[in-house]
């Protein structure tokens, strides 16, 4: 029978089935971070459990932490939450990448650059864009503290099949136009719970044409139109990526490993449950407007109008949003001025993202009054960064060269917006105070980041020819 | 887990769609280690405007929580659940939820309950014109009794055991550890050792 990808990666690893109970599936790799996981462990305590596979689960810090220096976590409570992972890790015998350590970075830039995330396996953590790790064509889904307590204990998580979705892009991404730019317009058109209920599966030639790092900006954001999961069958650019990091196979395994990931992609004539349909080639620049990633307009329009939506539920929600952002329906976006620019996070703080925001800034200015930020998403894509120079284009236009980190992406370290303050931000959401209590945040691609720090106003790439080139 | 079969509480009307879990309980919160005392962070950047529902005296020791759309989507926080049982929440009434929001509840034994929007809007409705209003959610029959209303809702057989009984999922798991272990000596190759 055809199956689709996500069928494939799911059959493979069914421990049990059983009439009315949800299937119970392996999983093949666990990634913990200091948030989600202290209750976990002390679940495991009282009830006298160890952790079943130590061997599949690997910790790093990164929500907490601070992005100016390696050494002093200010906030005595943050740095008892890392304390205490630090604690955990060590009393249950769980590999950790503290802060300082070269490999240490955002969980999910961390588990990919070093080849731990690998085609056709099952991923969880405690944190929901751990979708990110779909766009290499692995089963990889967010879950709460309850089930991260479950999977320490058993290696396994009890799951309901969900159903299956094609996302299918067709064309070819104008110049200018990127992933970030893509999935932002697909929740817009879908709208935040669109996904629910659904493993996605994108693919198509504007899919298939991506980057590594590009692919794992769209699955990022799975979960921000409410997808389980976001897939992307494994491909020679995914084994290209692979090959040689340091959990990847070698040799034979290397091959074999290969020839398996090389089955997964969805059979001719599987069936989804439902189809969607996006055109890469009539995207362009796409920015947020509102309090939620559906929320969202190409850069080239206006504020919309909260009564021109359809349902009372989705006009009631742009006034809302509208007011909180502190807009008026009909300004340009391109008028929208900004105080920050944020570019890092689990969704752009890849190399790939940092070269694009580098290029935009390379002898330019970051506009006065304006801050910008670049964090890269792991101590090893900051490292290669520096030894590409990025970290000099950044520093020379102004902008703040920071160490790895979540960041700015969600307000739980010292890097937030201040009350009123309004950012352009290359993270996953727009939500009310989500980067600091009463802050504003436009989500953006890298390149629209980079350019709206040279303007100090939503700006694409494009909109510099006349400005700020020296 | 505590059981869950019948629950009847006076309800809270929260006339908003989207939800998200950063909204239910902001980050910062989210620094502590412990699993109890989350009270504090529910809605707590809202809660700062006395205009907010929850301010509101009338819906004092309610217990029901009646929402629009697209309840708890976002971040995987188990925090909103504990923070909104810690408040003293046991059901939320909502048209849709977000995914592991909703998992994250039915394992604390909050019941989360998928109602259409019109029986949303007739429960704010009703509470809003008698905050003293019993709304009875009957697990055992499935349905949520209001004001001379009945609506039937759909839970899965296997999440509503699971809540009657007050089981916990890890218990439920290792009956299967044999199940584990064989899988795990035949488990392919592929994937990783990390230690």
């Amino acid at each position: 029978m055809s199956r689709t990808l996500a069928q494939k990666v799911w059959d493979a690893h069914v421990v049990r089935r059983a009439e009315g109970e949800p299937d119970l599936l392996y999983i093949d790799l666990h990634l913990l971070h200091e948030v989600t996981s202290p209750q976990a462990f002390d679940g495991l305590r009282l009830a006298g459990r160890p952790v079943r596979r130590p061997d599949l689960t690997i910790a790093t810090e990164d929500h907490n932490t601070p992005t100016d220096n390696l050494l002093t976590i200010a906030d005595p409570v943050s740095r008892t939450q890392i304390e205490t992972l630090r604690k955990n890790c060590a009393d249950f015998g769980v590999k950790l990448h503290p802060l300082g350590d070269p490999q240490q970075g955002v969980v999910h830039v961390m588990g990919p650059q070093q080849g731990l995330t690998q085609p056709g396996m099952t991923i969880v953590c405690g944190d929901s864009h751990t979708s990110t790790h779909g766009a290499f064509g692995a089963l990889a889904f967010g879950i709460g503290t309850s089930e991260v307590e479950h999977v320490l204990a058993t290696q396994t998580l009890p799951q309901g099949l969900p159903k299956q979705m094609a996302v299918t892009v067709t064309g070819e991404l104008p110049p200018g136009v990127s992933a970030k730019d893509l999935i932002l317009a697909l929740i817009t058109q879908e709208g935040t719970g669109g996904g629910r209920g659904y493993v996605v599966e994108y693919r198509g030639p504007a899919i298939e044409k991506l980057s590594m790092e590009g692919r794992m900006t769209v699955s990022n954001m799975s979960i921000e139109w409410g997808a389980k999961a976001g897939l992307i069958a494994p491909d020679e650019t995914t084994f290209a990526w692979l090959k040689g990091r340091t959990f990847a196979p070698q040799g034979q395994a290397w091959d074999d490993a290969v020839a398996y990931w090389k089955t997964l992609p969805t059979d001719e004539g599987a069936v989804f449950d439902k189809e969607v349909f996006l055109d890469a080639s009539a995207l362009t620049p796409f920015v947020t407007w509102g309090t939620n990633p559906g929320q969202g307009a190409s850069l080239d329009g206006v504020v919309p109008d909260p009564e021109s939506f359809p349902s009372e539920s989705e006009r009631a929600a742009a006034r809302r949003a509208v007011e909180y952002m502190d807009l008026t329906p009909g300004t340009a976006l391109r008028d929208v001025a900004v105080d920050v620019v944020f570019v890092g996070s689990c969704t752009n703080g890849r190399l790939e993202d940092l070269r694009t925001a580098a290029e935009v800034l390379r002898g330019r200015k970051v506009a006065d009054g304006v801050r910008m930020l670049v964090v890269p998403g792991s101590a090893a894509v900051r490292e290669q960064a520096e030894q590409e120079g990025l970290h000099e284009v950044f520093t020379a236009a102004g902008a703040e060269w920071r160490f790895a980190g979540c960041s700015m992406c969600l307000g739980m370290n010292p890097d937030t917006l201040k009350p009123g303050q309004r950012s352009a931000s290359t993270s996953n959401r727009n939500f009310e105070g989500r980067q600091g209590k009463g802050g504003r945040t436009h989500l953006v691609s890298p390149a629209v980041a980079a350019a709206t720090a040279v303007t100090g106003h939503l700006s694409a790439p494009a909109d510099l020819d006349a400005v700020g080139a020296r | 887990m505590e059981k869950f079969t019948v629950h009847t509480g006076t309800a809270v009307p929260l006339r908003r769609s989207n939800v998200d879990t950063d909204q239910i309980i902001p980050a910062v919160y989210l620094k502590r280690v412990t699993r109890t005392g989350f009270e504090d962070g529910l809605f707590s950047a809202w809660r700062e405007d006395p205009s907010f529902v929850l301010n509101n005296p009338a819906y004092a020791g309610a217990s029901v929580l009646v929402a629009g759309p697209e309840f708890g989507t976002g971040s995987s926080r188990e925090h909103a659940v504990w923070a909104l049982h810690d408040y003293g929440f046991r059901v939320v009434v909502s048209p849709r939820y977000g995914d592991i929001f909703r998992g994250n509840s039915l394992k604390q034994g909050l019941l989360t309950v998928e109602l259409p929007q019109a029986a949303v809007e007739t429960l704010w409705d009703l509470v809003e014109a008698d905050p003293a209003t019993a709304v009875e959610v009957d697990l055992v029959a499935r349905e949520v009794r209001a004001g001379g209303h009945t609506w039937a809702f759909a839970l899965d057989d296997f999440s509503r055991w699971r809540l009657l009984e007050g089981l916990d999922d890890i218990g439920l798991t290792l009956r299967h550890a044999d199940a584990i272990a064989e899988f795990e000596s035949r488990r392919p190759a592929f994937g990783v050792l990390v230690g």
